[in-house]
């Protein structure tokens, strides 16, 4: 029998190493499985052609909530986070509309495509600055039980009211629209030009099974306005190193307050004996005791694949299916052997050192999320593509680059059957031809491209469905109903049992915050408990 | 006129860099409404005083200039604005402010009467989204024509002479507020009395082709009566002596405040003369109302400090203890022609009441160590300077 | 001398309204543009001889309570028929839908006739949950009054009383789409793509649209609240509004059909009246508007009286329709394969799957229509033979989705949707071309200019979220109050929304008592 632990975490990707850096800080002994024979989950930098370093799972980093990087001395432990530098959407047939940070430079950028709309972007901006303002601080927080009698979830009910309520008759009523219209239809009470405004919708869909003209999308346009490098808020920033280096630093960090590490350490079960939790099962076999386990895994694969039916209540389990966790992206790294060249792009442009999309309309995001929706990888994708090798050369050899490629939408389960070699390849060529139409030397340029399906993603990284953000950010999933109503606390229905994924409030995206809300959730029971 | 692209160049020239890069001592630009423009030629007291003494040319191009015509432009901006514009005559000019809903400040700028049915409104920042939100259902065109004109202020007490040294004739019956149109040698001019310093003054608008010819006539035609170049730093002491408000420093457009509780109404902003409650419906007017009958919760006020330390940012407590604080300043200098330590500053309900005396917290910085001085600051009527012959007709030069 | 309020428009919105008023003892004058009664709540002859109801072909929304506060049967109104069945067609026969349709559920899927009792009722449940909020005016975020914080409270409190598994389980579901919910509980697509249709029907969504179950639990809402079920009053739609102009007379409001209003009154910044096309100046202490949102405040009132912020939420007010509506007069009864004759007299929903309804809304989204819409079909002659000549027979069918704003244009594309619906139908009543002797299809621009609701939305404004409750139809507006005083919002634009509900009328006719008072 292998040594106790007071906490065992399932899964060293972000959120896992976050609970974990918290739990051994505050003295506890923990340690860390991880099925992968590397850490970092989705949060990873790897090498998968020769001298070349991939983000190939998440690629930018604006939602790592600076109060985790302080608390767990990221930055001791080698994370160094840099801001992207502006971006650009590239229009069918030629045109583009760049963003860049100067004001001055963006406004008369926007005029290009409408004068109303350049100067509209600052009510725009305004509006969705007040509700990150609103949002933010809720991030930290546990959400409270709206059923629940107890005082610490009527507190919490009544210092979210009194948040709401400060806002004023107004702002109270733009917050309950923000909150449940279309990305789309929001867009519209802003701008004209249909370029400015698929340039802002394409935030909304990115890692949704929605389109722009779902209800609950002007939401998650906000959900990726929400990150915070350096002060600023809204920019997207990029780890240096790559993705990995997060997580590098978080296992540095956990690792220098004692915590352990194991990986090719896939867990079977978790145990359950009289109603609580006494340890887990390794897939070798292995057994590890402990009194609390603590899931990094989303909430199907933590209840569904990891526990027994008969340890839980039908409602939850019932619940949990019904949990929605959908493969809508897909993912593409690419070798190249040089820059390749965006001729639609002025000499000099930074955006390149950006985040560029391909999109020129609302609609046809919608019609790539039809297809979606029948089954299909979309025929004209929503690209969202960055060359991080410009920001950080160590990542590739001299002269080469490193792009990330991420396509909305790719469905997980195809109409016309399963996935296969050929479908796949079909799929990367669909992109490769979408990038091709605005950059003419992009395919000579391929050394090697990894094509990466939801499929693929579910495979190697453990996500259900290869949706990055472990359950979709929908009205029905968010706050106290994320991920099962009853169940928004973090705690499972075991004694014992936790989760720290992004399945959990507030979702996902590199951001930490679950991770950090779970330690606080499991330190407060072991208080109790002592 | 081809520009560098907006990644290269963020900032636009106005058609006088060419003179300003010749007469900037000290290479001293600064953004104003995406154009560059001087914020300093040599030295800002001497520019300053050149305002209150000679004659100043200041760069006004970036002004944002709004061309509003149509069969309901009279309606459209009487709607829009606080002030009664079926009262404004053709070729007059009129200060005024508009507001949102809640009958906070969006903005403020003058309204050029040119025709029966067309105006123009110059602003110091960019309201085009809010100007045509307001033209929902009226038969107007609003169309951003700052690029189309570049204009000069030509201000302080020989402005006059110098105008008329350059020849235009019948300027001397302009009237305060009048605009007039006039030829000399070709170059058109459309001037209006109006300024910022609160002393005589015209503003020169024409089209950028002749704006360079035109500089240098007036240079050349204020030779004798002390011309010179400023930059807006000079201007903003004049303006802070005239009592003029400035969006940005003053107030917030309540079409950019983020924070609850940081739109001000121009109750607040002490410019109750500017509201017409009797010139039918504008937008905020409801809500006006409604403030006039509680009293404003606090007031754009004057004060004049003790001391002559700038009282910059400073808060402003009821008590030399520091307990009660009422307000901070907005804008402050020492006025180097009232010889008066002035502010002007946001006091909370009731402290604003004129005659009462309040507390400024005044940080200095003397050599690197900062030192704390808590002045007595007393609510005093503004503006701090006005000079009559801003308003004599003909003007004279004393 | 004046009046103590006009009403404009004399839908059935604008009827309840006067009626109310009038019964309270106020001088009421009711204005109508058309020559005749009932706004879209009315009776069309659309041939010689046959009638139908214009826009709504069911009523199942009016509260029974206010059908007898306002003493509506003494007034002519009666139904012809109520509790009709519901049923679903496909290509392998009729399915009927309902509580007590067990057997025809259990044909199809034998785990699907055992949840659908539990999943009625708990839909039930929380519909009534929600019922209690159509009956006042929504409360005022950020107010100081008691009332409307009361009125919030009274809502945390309902919900809080359905217990806790109920309560988060109303929690989830309601931000939710109907798809999911119904994918979650049943199998068939026959039945899901039925159940979805009411959760579609006259909106601008899809069933995977986040919102739907939030529009399928108004729906259920408004319906618990009616007594009858799905029901056809006698005389169609025109027979309702009938009675409503009848009890409104009855109680003193004139009505005056014919009357288009050109614009709202104002003086001294206040309603006091309105000034008909035809110049004359009718004056009043207040107007109430039944016009929907956008034609009231940009049209009637024009927006030199209103702030721009509050235009500027009007101006985006989404009101655009979906629906149109196919109107088929018959010289003999259809035959629907393998339905009886009692199921022809209910409703027949043609929505053979959840995909097929999502298929039919996704060419929406692009100013197009499908080749495969979804319908809702009755043949009212079958309950109420007055409605056409002896033996002959009506057909009236909801077609969905046909977008307000079409890329080919109307002209062209109104005929070829017609063609398409037929065609639907004729595949489940084989023969029915040949016994068409006219017909129509009115599409939302139709419906524009028939009955005046800029952007041709039955329920005047998007059912959905982010237009309901506190924030419908704008923020500033929700209380039937306006930012101009004496004027009074009355119509399907205002809460609780359209349908044929009665519950905005007499909501709004409250609020004005309650403000004379």
């Amino acid at each position: 029998m292998a040594k106790a632990y007071d906490a065992i975490v399932i899964g060293a990707g972000h959120n896992g190493l976050v609970t974990a850096c918290y739990l051994a800080r505050a003295g506890l002994s923990v340690l860390v499985v991880e099925r992968n024979p590397y850490v970092g989950g989705a949060a990873v930098s790897r090498s998968l052609y020769p001298n070349f370093t991939y983000s190939n799972c998440s690629y930018v980093c604006s939602l790592l909530r600076p109060e985790i990087m302080r608390t767990l001395e990221l930055p001791k432990h080698g994370l160094q986070i840099i801001p992207y530098e502006g971006g650009v959407t590239f229009m069918r047939g030629g045109g583009h509309l760049a963003s860049y940070d100067n004001h001055d430079a963006l406004r008369r950028e926007i005029s290009r495509h409408s004068k109303r709309d350049a100067e509209a972007y600052d009510r725009f901006s305004r509006d969705v600055m007040r509700q990150c303002k609103f949002i933010k601080p809720l991030l930290m927080r546990e959400p409270p039980d709206p059923t629940s009698f107890k005082p610490r979830d009527i507190m919490e009910l009544v210092y979210l009211g009194q948040r709401f309520w400060q806002l004023g008759e107004e702002r109270m009523y733009d917050t309950i629209r923000f909150w449940t219209m279309s990305a789309a239809d929001f867009l519209e009470e802003y701008f004209e030009s249909e370029i400015v405004k698929a340039h802002f919708a394409g935030s909304s869909i990115i890692g949704t099974a929605l389109g722009p003209r779902s209800p609950g999308t002007a939401y998650v346009l906000l959900h990726h306005y929400m990150g915070d490098v350096d002060g600023t808020v809204g920019a997207w920033g990029f780890a240096r190193g790559g993705m990995g280096s997060i997580t590098k630093a978080l296992a540095s960090s956990l690792q220098a307050s004692g915590g352990e590490i194991r990986v090719d350490a896939g867990v079977h079960r978790i145990l359950v004996r009289n109603g609580r939790t006494v340890g887990v099962a390794l897939a070798s076999g292995e057994v590890i005791r402990t009194g609390a386990v603590i899931s990094n895994m989303d909430v199907k694969r933590t209840f569904l694949e990891t526990m027994d039916e008969q340890d839980l209540p039908g409602d939850f389990v019932r619940a949990v299916r019904n949990f929605k966790i959908r493969g809508s992206s897909g993912k593409l790294n690419i070798a190249l052997d040089g820059l390749p060249s965006f001729p639609s792009l002025p000499d000099g442009a930074p955006s390149i050192r950006g985040d560029m999309h391909i999109t020129d309309t609302v609609e046809m995001m919608e019609r790539a999320y039809d297809d979606w929706k029948d089954g299909f990888w979309s025929r004209t994708p929503y690209v969202d593509m960055l060359i991080p090798s410009q920001i950080d050369p160590t990542m590739v050899p001299e002269g080469k680059h490193y792009m990330s490629v991420f396509v909305q939408y790719c469905p997980y389960r195809l109409a016309n059957g399963d996935w296969d070699e050929d479908k796949k390849k079909a799929f990367g060529n669909t992109v490769i031809d979408a990038i091709a139409e605005h950059s003419p030397d992009f395919k000579k340029l391929i050394l090697h491209a990894e094509i990466r399906t939801p499929h693929d993603i579910e495979r190697e990284v453990g996500l259900t469905e290869g949706n990055i953000f472990q359950g979709e950010l929908t009205m029905d999933q968010l706050l106290f109903n994320r991920p099962v109503p009853g169940f928004a606390q973090y705690r499972g229905p075991v004694r014992g049992v936790y989760m720290c994924g992004s399945s959990t409030h507030p979702g996902g995206g590199v951001m930490g915050a679950p991770g950090a809300n779970a330690a606080r959730a499991v330190l407060r029971d072991l208080k109790k408990a002592a | 006129m081809s520009l560098a692209p907006p990644f290269r160049k963020p900032l636009v020239d106005t058609p006088f860099r060419p003179r300003a890069d010749e007469l900037n001592q000290i290479d001293s630009y600064i953004p104003w409404a995406g154009y560059s423009t001087v914020d300093v030629f040599s030295n800002v007291e001497h520019e300053y005083f050149a305002i209150r003494n000679a004659a100043t040319l200041f760069d006004l191009t970036p002004m944002v200039k709004y061309r509003i015509a149509g069969a309901d432009a009279e309606r459209y901006l009487n709607r829009l604005v606080t002030r009664d514009i079926r009262k404004l005559k053709v070729n007059r000019v009129a200060y005024s402010v508009w507001c949102n809903d809640s009958g906070h400040l969006v903005g403020d700028g003058t309204i050029f009467r040119l025709g029966a049915d067309e105006f123009r409104l110059c602003i110091g920042e960019r309201h085009l989204d809010w100007l045509m939100d307001s033209a929902i259902s009226f038969n107007v065109e609003i169309a951003e024509i700052t690029e189309e004109i570049a204009a000069l202020s030509l201000q302080g007490p020989t402005s006059y002479s110098v105008l008329r040294n350059f020849g235009v004739v019948g300027i001397e019956k302009l009237k305060v507020f009048e605009i007039g149109r006039y030829t000399v040698d070709g170059l058109d001019l459309t001037i209006s009395r109006t300024g910022f310093t609160g002393d005589l003054g015209y503003e020169l608008w024409m089209r950028p082709e002749q704006a360079v010819a035109i500089w240098d006539r007036l240079m050349a035609a204020g030779k004798t009566r002390g011309i010179r170049p400023i930059g807006s730093q000079a201007l903003d002491m004049a303006r802070i002596e005239a009592g003029f408000i400035m969006p940005h420093i003053d107030f917030i457009s309540a079409e950019h405040t983020i924070r609850v509780g940081r739109d001000r109404s121009p109750l607040e902003m002490g410019l109750d003369w500017l509201v017409d409650f009797d010139c039918g419906h504008f937008t905020g007017r409801r809500a006006l109302l409604a403030e006039k009958k509680r009293g404003p919760a606090r007031r754009l006020v004057g004060l004049d400090v003790d001391g002559n330390k700038p009282a910059h940012h400073a808060l402003i407590y009821a008590d030399r203890a520091g307990n009660r604080e009422v307000g901070s300043v907005t804008s402050a200098m020492w006025s180097p022609t009232c010889k008066r330590n002035i502010a002007l500053a946001m006091i909370e309900a009731p402290f604003f009441t004129m005659g009462n005396e309040l507390y400024a917290d005044i940080y200095l910085n003397r050599e690197l160590v900062w030192e704390r001085r808590m002045c007595a600051a007393t609510v005093v009527e503004k503006p701090f300077f006005v000079h009559e012959r801003r308003r004599l007709t003909p003007p004279a030069e004393k | 001398m004046g009046y103590d309020t006009i009403v404009v428009g004399a839908g059935h919105n604008g009827l309840v309204c006067a009626a109310v008023l009038a019964k309270a003892g106020q001088k009421v004058l009711v204005v109508e543009a058309s020559d005749r009664l009932g706004g879209a709540a009315g009776t069309r002859e659309f041939a010689p001889g046959f009638k139908v109801s214009g826009c709504a072909h069911l009523l199942h929304l009016m509260p029974q309570t206010l059908i007898d506060e306002l003493g509506l049967s003494a007034k002519g109104f009666a139904l012809a028929r109520s509790a009709m069945p519901t049923t679903a067609l496909s290509e392998d026969g009729p399915l009927a839908i309902g509580r007590d349709s067990h057997a025809s559920l259990a044909h199809r899927s034998a785990p699907d006739a055992e949840a659908f009792p539990a999943f009625a009722d708990a839909l039930d449940r929380f519909g009534r949950t929600l019922f209690p909020i159509f009956g006042a005016p929504p409360p005022r975020l950020g107010t100081t009054e008691w009332e409307d914080r009361l009125a919030m409270l009274r809502l945390g409190w309902n919900v809080r009383r359905l217990g806790r598994k109920d309560m988060r389980e109303f929690l989830r579901i309601v931000g939710m789409n109907v798809y999911d919910l119904l994918e979650d509980n049943f199998e068939s697509p026959l039945l899901k793509g039925a159940l979805g249709f009411d959760a579609v029907l006259g909106t601008n969504f899809g069933p995977r649209s986040p919102g739907t179950v939030l529009t399928l639990l108004y729906r259920l809402a408004a319906q618990s609240g009616a007594s009858g079920g799905l029901a056809q009053p006698k005389g169609g739609m025109g027979g309702l509004s009938e009675a409503l102009a009848a009890a409104a007379r009855a109680a003193g409001a004139e009505i005056r059909t014919g009357a288009p209003v050109a614009r709202i009154l104002m003086e001294n910044d206040r309603a006091q009246g309105v000034v008909l096309e035809s110049g004359e100046r009718i004056v009043a202490k207040a107007v109430a508007s039944s016009a929907d949102p956008r034609t009231t405040f940009l049209k009637l009132l024009g927006t030199e009286h209103l702030d721009t912020g509050f235009v500027r939420k009007v101006f985006h007010l989404r009101s655009r329709g979906l629906a149109a509506k196919l109107h088929l007069a018959l010289d003999a009864l259809p035959e629907f394969t393998g339905l009886d004759a009692a199921s022809l007299g209910g409703r027949l929903i043609l929505a053979p799957s959840l995909d097929y309804l999502e298929r039919a809304y996704n060419h929406s989204k692009y100013k197009e229509f499908s080749e495969a819409p979804a319908l809702e079909i009755t043949v009212p002659t079958v309950n109420d033979p007055t409605l056409a000549p002896d033996g002959k027979h009506v057909l009236s069918a909801i077609v969905q989705y046909a977008p307000y704003e079409l890329a080919q244009g109307w002209d062209a594309g109104r005929q070829r949707l017609a063609d398409i619906a037929i065609g639907l139908i004729e595949l489940h009543a084989p023969g029915l071309r040949e016994r068409i002797v006219a017909s129509e299809l009115l599409t939302p621009l139709d419906i524009e200019r028939e009955y005046g609701i800029a952007g041709g939305h039955w329920h005047h404004g998007e059912l959905a979220f982010d237009q309901f409750y506190m924030v419908r139809p704008v923020p500033g507006a929700a209380q039937y109050r306006t930012p101009v005083d004496g004027l009074y919002l009355c119509g399907a634009g205002s809460h609780p929304g359209g349908g044929v509900m009665g519950a905005a009328g007499r909501n709004a006719a409250r609020q004005m008592l309650k403000q004379a008072a």
